[in-house]
């Protein structure tokens, strides 16, 4: 039991494991894609339009950066079944992965449209722009190159956080290699490959966004 | 409330394991974080690659993964951590990675000039760290220390997983006994948000302490 590192037990649990990394990158594109919309809808809170909405948006934005995704979880998990609200514990995962790191995104989308120089809102508004038209052809495109890293690191701290749905028996990659451990008391390769399996994720995700910041950096100067 | 009130000593005693694992974490996360942040900026490869490589590390891979590896693995090796001291170690280490690249960036930010000028008094490496730069990279440092330090108060929730009796924990094993789930997580997601808050604006404090005589940044 004690001898170190065995290399056909890897090639025997690598199997699982890549499943389990499958699962991992389906939660963390489907809560970023998440995090994208409820943070367009949490941003929108702060906008004029919605002002009513402003003190109710900011608390929740609050609330949700101040408390461990983990509570957010358990939450999600053990009460919306009480409200007649039953959902697959990876639909859970990826509503709390949307709702926790929303309030980052839409940080993120505010701190985008900031940089946006005041004089072209008010050359918008002597021309009489329609909104929409305004916000597709002159603020969007201006607010894709600061949010790119932004989101970037956003996708690559959601990666790391998709373990946390473990605790709601997702089976993505730590859950499967803690699986793996408890069952053939082998603890050694099933979580050095998930560790490494982070590490060599967040890289290729890493380089991925600092490809996509390179190639628009090319396109607007 | 009843509940609550029946399961108070539980739930105080996983606020105090919270409180205690942030503080002795949060020691530790500084330490390492200038320790390698100095290292990683100092130009010397000796010094700036072994640092780099333990930041990549740490923060390239999820702290839970690196709880449970020190939880798991490590007593193959025949280091075997009790539980508490794998919280803090790997919290520790996580964060103290993330506070390196603050400190290396707060550092890098003090002006060249002040550097010249320290130079040209024939200051020592230390005395130049300990009346030039660091009095400056402090104040740089302070906001972004204070985000981290709730995202640590954050992170401690996940110690409830390496069988820790921290506030994480306790919800977790009320509600598996009593099937309540409401009242108790209500209460947990409050007390979080409370210390969040406690955090800030304690940061805040030693941030207007650290800038006293200085001009607004």
């Amino acid at each position: 039991m004690n001898q170190p590192f065995s290399l056909s037990f890897t090639l025997e649990i690598l199997p699982l494991l890549l499943r389990g990394a499958g699962v991992t990158f389906l939660a963390t594109a489907g809560g970023f894609l998440a995090a994208l919309i409820i943070g367009a809808m949490l941003f929108a809170t702060t906008l004029r339009p919605f002002k009513m909405l402003a003190l109710p948006g900011r608390a929740i934005m609050e609330v949700l950066r101040s408390t461990p995704l983990l509570i957010q979880v358990y939450i999600l998990f053990f009460i919306l079944p009480n409200v007649g609200l039953t959902l697959s514990p990876i639909v859970t995962g990826l509503i709390a992965l949307g709702l926790y790191h929303g309030a980052y995104v839409a940080e993120a989308y505010r701190a985008a449209m900031s940089h946006i120089p005041r004089t072209q809102w008010d050359t918008i508004e002597a021309l009489r722009f329609p909104r929409r038209a305004a916000f597709r052809h002159v603020v969007f495109p201006q607010m894709v190159s600061p949010l790119v890293p932004a989101l970037g690191n956003t996708f690559i701290t959601m990666l790391k956080d998709t373990p946390i749905l473990a605790a709601v028996t997702v089976p993505e990659l730590m859950f499967e290699a803690n699986e793996v451990g408890s069952q053939t008391f082998r603890y050694i390769e099933p979580m050095t490959l998930a560790a490494l399996s982070y590490l060599l994720m967040s890289l290729i995700a890493a380089s991925f966004v600092f490809l996509i910041e390179s190639r628009l950096r090319v396109r607007f100067q | 409330m009843d509940l609550l009130w029946q399961y108070r000593f539980d739930l105080a005693s996983g606020i105090w394991w919270t409180v205690k694992l942030t503080a002795l974490s949060a020691a530790l996360a500084f330490g390492m974080a200038v320790v390698a942040g100095l290292a990683r900026g100092s130009g010397h490869r000796i010094l700036s690659i072994p640092a780099g490589i333990y930041v990549e590390i740490f923060r390239g891979t999820s702290a839970l993964a690196q709880l449970f590896w020190l939880f798991y693995v490590l007593p193959y090796f025949g280091i075997d951590l009790s539980p508490t001291q794998c919280a803090v170690v790997g919290l520790g280490l996580c964060f103290g990675a993330y506070g390196a690249e603050i400190v290396r960036a707060s550092v890098a930010a003090v002006p060249r000039s002040q550097l010249d000028a320290a130079e040209a008094l024939n200051f020592s490496w230390y005395t130049k760290m300990r009346v030039v730069v660091l009095p400056e990279a402090m104040i740089m440092m302070m906001p972004l220390f204070s985000n981290l330090l709730i995202e640590l108060i954050k992170a401690t929730s996940l110690v409830s997983l390496i069988t820790i009796p921290d506030l994480a924990f306790r919800a977790k094993s009320i509600i598996d006994k009593t099937y309540q789930a409401e009242t108790v997580l209500g209460f947990t997601l409050l007390v979080y948000l409370v210390m969040s808050l406690c955090a800030s604006a304690g940061m805040r404090r030693i941030e207007r302490k650290l800038s006293q005589g200085r001009a607004a940044a």
